[in-house]
Formats: C-alpha cells, structure tokens, sequence
C-alpha cells in the first residue's frame, strides 16, 4: 500500500460507553483524495467514527492515523480535519461572511485577504453577495452551503460530514448531492462522509463502508457493494434483495451446482463456489435480476411462479411471486420500458415464468 | 366595526342579544382583541398598581412643602435643586457606583455557576439550581442581618482573623462601609443573576461549541468568541435584574453602610418619612427613575458595541 491508500488509518480502534460498545476493533484505510462514506442505520456507531476522526471522542483503545500522524494526542482543535455538522451549527450571532471566516482567526491575514477568500468562497458554494445575512434569514439548503465554505475555507486534509443533507427535502437534497461530489472533486480534499441513506451513499462515494452494530461489514465500491455484497445483512442493506436457501450438490471437475429452494439446480463454475458438496449455503439474487414472460423462455434459467401481489411504481413495477417450495414471495422488478396509458395489469393469480441468468446469482457467506 | 353592520343573528327565544353576541363575534375574528382579553387582569393591576401611583408621584414631586403641608402650585423647583445642591448628585452618584459594583461582582460570580451546571451537571439540574437558590428561601432582613454578624466589629471574620493572630485589632472598614453594603448586595441577589444567566448557558446549542473547537479555538478563544456572546441576553437581564432594583435599595445601606454607605434609597425614605418633604422625595424619586432609564439605555448600547467587537 502505498501512503495515499492509507491516508487515514484506522487500527483496532474500540469505543466504550460504559458497558454499550459503540465501536468494535474496526481496523480500516481510507485514501487520499476520495469520497469515502460510512453507511449503517442509526446506532451503527458511523457517528461515533466520524466524532473519533474529528476529534470530539477518543478510542477506548487502539489508534487513528491521519496523513500518518497518531491524532490520540491532538485535541481537535489542532487536527488537520474540519466537520460540517449534521445540524450544521452555523453561528447565529455572526452574518455568513464571518461565519465563513470563523476559522480564519489564527492565519494571520490582512483583512483584504481574508475578504477576498470569503469571496472565493461564496461563489464556490454558488451564494454571492450573501456575505451579510444573517443565520436565520437562509433557508436549510444555504445554511448547509454555508457549513460547507465554513470548513473547505480552511483547507482541511479531511472534511467530515455527518449526515449533511438528512434535512432537506428530497428534490434540494438530489441537487445537493451533484453539487456535492462536483465541488469534491473539484477541490480534491478527502471527504468522509456518514449518512443512513443507502442510495445517497451509492450516488456519492467513491467507497462505501456498511457499518452494523459498531462493526465494519465490508468496505467497497458502490458497484462492487451492490453486485456482490459479502453478507445477507449488507445484501439486505443495500437495495432489495431475495433470498434463498441452498445447497452444494456437486463441486469438482471445473462444474458445481446448488439446489436451491424454490429456484431448483443452478450450474455455475467452480471458481466461484468454495463450498464442498453438501454444504449449505445462501443465495441472493436482485429483484431486476429476472425476467418474467406469459411463456417458458428458450434459454437460461426458468422457473414457474405464481403472481401474488403488483405494485405500479413509474418508471418500474414491482411484482411478487410465491414460488413452489419458498415460503417468502420473491419480489421481481420490471422496467416499463414499453408500457402504455391503457396497459392492463397482470390479474392477481397469473402463473408467470421468472427467468435468470446463472451470473447474477450472489452466493453469500454463511455465518 | 363591521361587526355592527353585519344583520343581528336572532335567537329563538328572545330579541338579539346585540351587545354580547358582538362582543363574542369580535374575541372570536380578532386575535388582538383575544389578547387583550387575557392581559386584562395584569393590565387592570399595571394601570392600578403602577401608572396611577406614578402619575400620583409626578404631581407630588411638581408641589413644594409649605410647613406641615404641601403648596400645590405646580412648580420644578424640586428638580432645580435636585440638581443644583451637591448632596443630591453625590448619593445618586455613590448608588450608581455601588449597585454598579454590585451588579459586576454578582454577574461575575454567579456566571461560573451558572455555566457549571448548565455545562458539566447532566443529572438532576433543577436540584442543583434550587439548592443555589436556597439562601434566598429565608427573609432578606434576615441575610442582611447575617451579614452584619459576620461582618461586625465582633463578629465572625474578625474575631476569627484575632483569634489566628493575624491582626491585632479589628478590621473597621469591614462594617458600615459601602464594601459591606457591595458584599451583602452580592449575596442576596445572586440567585436574579444565577437564573437568567443559567437559561441563556442552558440553550447554547452544543454543536455551536463543537463548531468552534472543530474550526480551530481553544477553550479560551470558544468562550469569547462562542459562548459568551451567546449567553448575552442572560447577561444583561441579570445586570438590569440586580442593577435597577439595588440602586434604589435602602435597607442594606441603612443596616450596614454606615455613613460613606448611605445611598440615595435611604435620602428618599428620609423625605417621606422623618424629614416630612414628600414633594421632595417624589422628586428625587423621578430622577433616580429616569437615570436609571438612561444607564440602561447605554448600557446595552455599550454591550451590543463590545458584542461586535469580539466576534
């Protein structure tokens, strides 16, 4: 690894609250210049991580390294970090121009400067001539710009984010959201940012690590998390996924296969099944991973459902069908590529063919 | 109104009852009306219990004693010599200084108090708070008579400094001096300072200070720069809430100043009671008013210029 993969490191840090262990013995690298986001429900301790990196808690044990600095003994007001705040803290008694310059006070600038930065600042986050206003005359969206310019005026090693656009509606919040990775790039400082928003979190980041009980679940790109998620709990975090019980019933030669409930016999390469025969094992399989059709396909996978329930959603339709020998319905989506106005639903009851490609199947580890 | 040209609503079994049912149609279309309606009692009692008196006291003060009674001829001959004769200013002068005084010393004392447990208590606050509020349970003739017995010629700290040996004779300006009147003025108000000041600590929004830290200030440079300009408002209420009333005090004066501890409340009692001048005496009354209307005015004036400043 070379030192910009591990701009920020993490090792074996644990965090106690008296008997709760809010984190457990996380050990991770995040890397210079990327959007790394920490993804978990609330309580996952994302938020304690995030207060570890800025400072504002320290590790009941282990160590964080920042640009291979150990920060244990930096106080954050010292640390090469800068947050913006979930509710992002803007100085009420200060207009926004000397909220953006709060931080300026120890670089000794002539004040010429320091207006001109501000000024810099105020087109970058794309609020000019706001310089005067007070907190409470902007409106969510510009406060969070604000907090923005506040810590990126500072040129921080790391910029921390937590849960940053979890107070705007969803329309200012997708805009946000391109604005954010635009200006990321643009200024190239590392951003750790911790949101609940899965789908935030996959449009975003560079990487993505799903945290669950103070636990790092697995850390990866939004694809690799999407497509080939390690574990039935990130499986389940990360968009929708189906289920199914199986097991090993031939491994050698090159060819293996899995009997799995409801789907019957998947073939597929050895390489990618570590199991031996007999074993059990999990599946998962995403809902616009089949295909439906009235008729039996002529190739690939096929099995036989019966159509529970049909949910209309815009640009898809969800479907879900109960398959002989599964308990669960499996939910299917369906693009409405060639839906028209007048398109009849499929009757409740119809049996339909669920088709699949032997590819999309996950095979997730078992605990 | 419109209300009156509006057709009578009738009731079955009478004429319109024209004169309540738009009085119920007016509380109910107008929010001020509804207002008014429930500041009515404290309006009645304000009207009765402060503007009467106090246009009572502005006749009194235009009059003029005449022997045992009072020349009603409207005059300003009170104010001319509230202001030409030096005793008068002296006092107002010397109540400004020591209530000023006193009000600094509280504000000062109580602030980390205050900031204590809005800061570094997380259970039972209230309990904290009434116990800081506790003294002040017993009568506050009672406190400044405590503070006589501990202040005194005899009393605690100096028999107790004679006892160790660390000064011959007894400390006199300890007793009837504005120092004692400064102490027992700070005592007994600190609970008006201790409250106000909690509130305004107590909703500092945290993340504001975590904001500061993050964007580089120690805990120094946090506290002017964050916490103090924030917890202003519970500043300047507790300075008006010590300020305004001690000024006008006479009892810890009359008790323990002696006579560099006499202030302008005793003067004033001194007209109205043994000296028999209430013309006098309510103008004295006015004019302490109005000061005090005056330094208030500067005085947030003055904080709001230093607010600017540190920030």
């Amino acid at each position: 690894m070379t030192p910009a993969d591990r701009f920020i490191s993490i090792r074996n840090v644990s965090k106690s609250f008296g008997a709760f262990r809010a984190i457990d013995e996380i050990s991770m690298d995040i890397r210079q210049g990327e959007f790394f986001s920490l993804l978990g429900a609330s309580g996952c301790g994302k938020t304690t991580l995030l207060r570890m990196l800025a400072g504002f808690e320290s590790p009941t044990t282990g160590e964080i390294f920042i640009d291979d600095q150990p920060m244990s003994d930096v106080p954050p007001h010292h640390r090469p970090v800068n947050m913006v705040f979930q509710s992002y803290a803007i100085f009420p008694h200060l207009n926004v121009r000397d909220n953006i310059a709060y931080g300026l006070r120890k670089q000794k600038l002539t004040p010429a400067r320091r207006a001109e930065m501000v000024e810099d600042m105020l087109d970058l986050i794309k609020l000019p001539g706001y310089g005067n206003r007070k907190a409470n005359e902007l409106s969510g969206g510009q406060r969070q710009r604000i907090a923005l310019a506040r810590a990126l005026i500072l040129r921080p090693k790391v910029l921390l984010l937590d849960e940053p656009l979890g107070a705007l509606d969803k329309q200012l919040r997708e805009q946000m959201q391109l604005e954010l990775r635009a200006l990321q790039r643009q200024v190239g400082i590392t951003f750790v940012f911790v949101t609940h928003d899965q789908e935030e979190a996959l449009t975003l980041s560079d990487r993505i690590a799903v945290m669950s009980g103070g636990r790092v679940l697995q850390v990866d790109t939004p694809a690799a998390l999407y497509e080939a998620p390690r574990t039935r709990e990130v499986a389940s975090f990360i968009g929708t996924m189906n289920f199914f019980r199986g097991i090993v019933r031939r491994n050698g030669s090159g060819m293996a296969a899995i009997e799995a409930e409801g789907l019957g016999t998947i073939p597929m390469p050895t390489a990618r099944l570590t199991k031996p025969e007999g074993a059990p094992v999990q599946i998962g399989l995403r809902p616009e991973k089949f295909s439906l059709s009235p008729v039996r396909p002529d190739i690939g996978l096929a099995v036989e459902g019966r159509l529970r329930t049909a949910a209309y959603m815009g640009e898809r339709s969800q479907y879900y069908l109960s398959l002989p020998g599964k308990a669960e319905p499996v939910a299917v989506s369906a693009p409405n590529t060639h839906r028209q106005r007048d398109a009849q639903d499929v009757p409740e009851g119809q049996v339909l063919w669920l088709s699949w490609a032997p590819e999309a199947i996950v095979i997730l580890d078992t605990d | 109104m419109a209300e009156t040209s509006l057709p009578k609503r009738r009731t079955a079994d009478g004429p319109p009852r024209a004169s309540g049912s738009a009085f119920l149609r007016l509380l109910r279309r107008s929010e001020s009306a509804r207002a008014y309606l429930m500041m009515s009692p404290t309006l009645l009692i304000m009207t009765l219990g402060i503007v009467v008196p106090f246009g009572i006291l502005l006749v009194i003060s235009l009059w003029t004693r005449a022997g045992f009674g009072f020349d009603t001829t409207l005059t300003l001959a009170n104010y001319a010599r509230s202001w030409n004769e030096p005793i008068y200013g002296t006092l107002m002068l010397r109540s400004f200084w020591i209530s000023g005084v006193a009000t600094a010393v509280t504000v000062l004392l109580c602030y980390p108090m205050a900031y204590y447990v809005a800061f570094h208590v997380h259970r039972n606050k209230m309990m904290w708070i009434i116990l800081m509020t506790l003294p002040f349970w017993t009568s506050y003739l009672l406190r400044v008579f405590a503070w006589k017995v501990i202040l005194g010629y005899e009393g605690v700290i100096n028999s107790g400094l004679m006892s160790a040996g660390l000064i011959e004779a007894p400390l006199s300006f300890l007793l009837y001096s504005p120092t004692a009147v400064i102490i027992t003025l700070a005592h007994a108000w600190a609970a008006f300072a201790i409250l106000p000041l909690y509130v305004s600590l107590e909703k500092i929004d945290r993340s504001l200070l975590e904001a500061a830290t993050d964007l580089g200030d120690g805990p120094v440079a946090r506290f002017f720069r964050v916490t103090l300009p924030l917890s202003m408002p519970g500043v300047i209420a507790a300075s008006f809430l010590i300020f305004i009333p001690t000024t006008g005090d006479y009892i810890t004066p009359a008790l323990l100043g002696g006579p560099d501890g006499a202030m302008i409340g005793n003067l004033i009692q001194l007209q109205f009671g043994a000296v028999n001048n209430w013309p006098m005496g309510a103008t004295l009354s006015i004019v302490l008013m109005l000061w005090i209307a005056a330094l208030a005015l500067v005085f947030l004036v003055v904080t709001r210029k230093v607010q600017e400043r540190i920030t």
